[in-house]
């Protein structure tokens, strides 16, 4: 089957900074991909590149099996939701949401009625006649959702959309956007640095880190499966673990990545383990977060809330599951 | 240890006042802000207010005196009869010829200025930023007059101009120009041409400024969302840029629209001998000392200035401000 959006060694350069640096990357049709990594790690770029906003140095780019290079972005079947939001301020809602059909030529009744109904889709109705100054910053974000989607786009293209609002709202968003993407079927590509929201609405995510793609995979896959020491930090702040540590407990000479949830702590005397201090405790309401300290080695735990926990300071008995410790295929 | 040392700190709670009048006037503007308002604002108001919106009226009010053709004295009674004579057929070839002088020139320096601007605001950067402030800054450090006087050197029958396109075996063009009704002449100096291409010169910058500066306010990425929803780059200019440039443009037009209305030096050293308001306040008010007349011409370009504010507030130009 032909991929959604391809890239072949594309690579994107501003002088002698490699923003994305010979990525190879397949989307499926109507999948929902995010690609996440911190601010500068390319994955903005790569966006861009599907827009059309940013041509490749270097590499070819296809989307839905067409070549796209040099093919500006009025002329892809492609939408942005961007960032924030960009949304048209001399314009009201209904005509920001009827742009994309009004400048193809939609007359007037037709493109209203179908930018009504956009509206509508995402539990807007009736906010035409508003301009994008009098709206909160959640109904910005859905008019500029309405604006891509009223043109029917082969690819939904989502710049960080989701990076303004507060979390109660984010939350909610983030249910929307997956059933909606579920409901329409069209391909979404997302781009985020908060690896929950890559983890929770994702079919598979692309980690990113200087221009290139460090792991592609699904969520489990990302988490569980770290290949680098760099996705298992980024991605849910696993603890990474040196060789000569993983020798004691696996007998390979790798680097190892533990997930935070996976350590248990005891007291000090309860038998066999990592001997370590107990730094400092963070609640977060549901869990606990706890700093350690095993030997110079700086560990993280997790533990349900109301775990009895011995004070800061005193020594404690580490245990995991061998299982947990996950062995990681590269050094970097 | 920290604590103790931080609460060892002798410094009361609350600092006293710094004593003597500044400190007593300081706390006062704090507390009373609308003061310190009042205080600011009093000198340029009564400026403003008294001397000139005041003359402004003074002014005015003489338009509905008349002369005495006679005595040449001025009657200080209530008349229309001055806008009677300013409805004579000279006097509003006058008015037409400067107010459709005034449309072209903002026209014109509206074409222009938008391609300077649309860089400066949207390409130009630091050294580039500057060099472009100071192209557009540098004509209006020069005299004004001296500014004219070499146009008029330009413009003449043995300028530089005339010089160049000989040169460039394109005199025919000029030539071909020059002979056409009302806007040739003997010379580009002593045509309307001439005074036209003087007047966008000199106001040039009082369009590219503006229009610069609601450039600058347009987010970069309001024409990526355009050009990404499918509008070609005249459909992004047509349908995003020009309407959100727009206020610039109309407040650069009011500069060019108003300074064209009022301006009475070029017509009088480039173009050709017929009025324009400035010159027919001039004269009247100077050498045929017809006061009440030359009120009335002042009276025109503040209507029409009116009537194209309204225009503009109607057609929502100044909504995106």
């Amino acid at each position: 089957m032909t991929s959604a959006v391809s890239f072949q060694k594309a690579s994107r350069h501003f002088g002698s900074v490699r923003a994305v640096d010979a990525v190879d990357l397949e989307i499926a049709p109507g999948e929902f991909f995010a690609m996440l990594g911190p601010s500068g790690s390319g994955k903005t770029t790569c966006l861009r590149l599907i827009a059309g906003f940013e041509q490749p140095t270097s590499g070819s780019i296809s989307i839905f099996g067409e070549r796209a290079e040099g093919v500006p972005p009025y002329r892809r079947n492609v939408n942005t939701v961007f960032q924030d939001y960009a949304l048209f301020p001399h314009l009201n809602v209904l005509d920001n949401v009827a742009y994309g059909l009004m400048v193809k030529g939609v007359g007037k009744p037709g493109r209203h009625k179908a930018a009504e109904e956009a509206l509508a889709l995402v539990r807007l109705p009736g906010y035409g006649a508003r301009r994008p100054g009098q709206l909160s910053g959640g109904q910005r974000q859905r008019v500029a959702l309405a604006r891509a989607l009223v043109n029917q786009p082969k690819v939904l293209l989502l710049d960080e959309p989701l990076g303004a609002l507060d979390l109660k709202l984010r939350e909610n968003m983030q249910e929307e956007l997956k059933s909606l993407q579920k409901a329409l079927g069209i391909t979404f590509v997302f781009v985020t640095h908060d690896q929950g929201e890559a983890l929770s609405m994702a079919d598979r995510v692309a980690v990113f880190n200087d221009g290139k793609i460090m792991q592609i995979g699904t969520p489990e896959d990302i988490y569980q499966r770290p290949k680098t020491r760099f996705v298992a930090d980024f991605v849910g702040s696993s603890n990474v673990l040196p060789p000569d540590f993983v020798q004691r407990y696996s007998g390979q000479h790798r680097w190892g990545s533990l997930r935070p949830e996976s350590i248990r702590v005891g007291r000090a005397a309860s038998g066999e383990g990592v001997s370590a201090r107990l730094v400092s405790t963070n609640y977060l309401g549901a869990t606990t977060k706890l700093a350690l300290d095993a030997d110079g080695l700086r560990l993280h735990a997790i533990v349900p809330a109301g775990t009895a926990l011995p004070a800061e300071g005193e020594a404690v008995m580490l245990t995991f599951n061998r299982e947990h410790l996950h062995l990681m295929d590269e050094p970097a | 240890m920290t604590s103790a040392a931080l609460n060892a700190n002798p410094a009361p709670a609350i600092l006293p006042g710094s004593g003597g009048l500044r400190g007593a006037l300081s706390d006062l503007f704090w507390r009373k802000p609308k003061v310190l308002l009042l205080l600011m604002l009093l000198p340029p108001v009564l400026w403003l207010g008294i001397v000139y919106i005041g003359s402004l009226f003074a002014l005015l009010a003489q338009s509905f005196f008349s002369i005495d053709e006679f005595s040449g004295l001025i009657n200080r009674e209530f008349t229309l009869k001055t806008y009677g004579d300013l409805l004579q057929a000279a006097n509003l070839d006058i008015i037409l010829r400067t107010v459709t002088m005034a449309a072209l020139v903002t026209l014109a320096s509206a074409v222009i200025a938008f391609p300077i601007a649309y860089y400066a605001a949207r390409y130009a950067r630091g050294r580039w930023k500057a060099l472009f402030y100071l192209g557009i800054m540098l004509p209006l450090w020069s005299s004004y007059l001296v500014k004219i006087y070499a146009w008029k050197l330009i413009l003449a029958k043995e300028g530089i101009l005339t010089w160049l396109l000989a040169k460039l075996h394109l005199l025919w063009m000029l030539d071909a120009w020059l002979s056409l009704p009302i806007v040739g002449g003997n010379s580009l100096s002593v045509s309307f041409t001439g005074t036209f291409i003087v007047f966008v010169y000199v106001w040039l910058p009082f369009m590219i400024l503006p229009v610069q500066a609601a450039l600058e306010r347009v987010p970069g990425n309001l024409v990526e969302a355009s050009s990404d929803l499918g509008a070609s780059p005249g459909q992004t200019f047509r349908n995003v840029l020009f309407p959100l440039a727009l206020p610039g443009i109309v407040a650069g037009s009011i500069f060019t629209f108003s300074l064209t209305l009022g301006d009475y030096i070029i017509p009088q050293i480039i173009g050709t001998s017929r009025l324009f308001i400035g010159q027919a306040v001039y004269s009247q008010q100077g050498t045929a000392g017809n006061i009440p007349l030359a009120a009335a011409f002042t009276v025109v370009p503040i209507v029409i200035m009116g009537f194209y504010l309204w225009g503009a507030k109607r057609m929502g130009a100044f909504d995106a401000l």
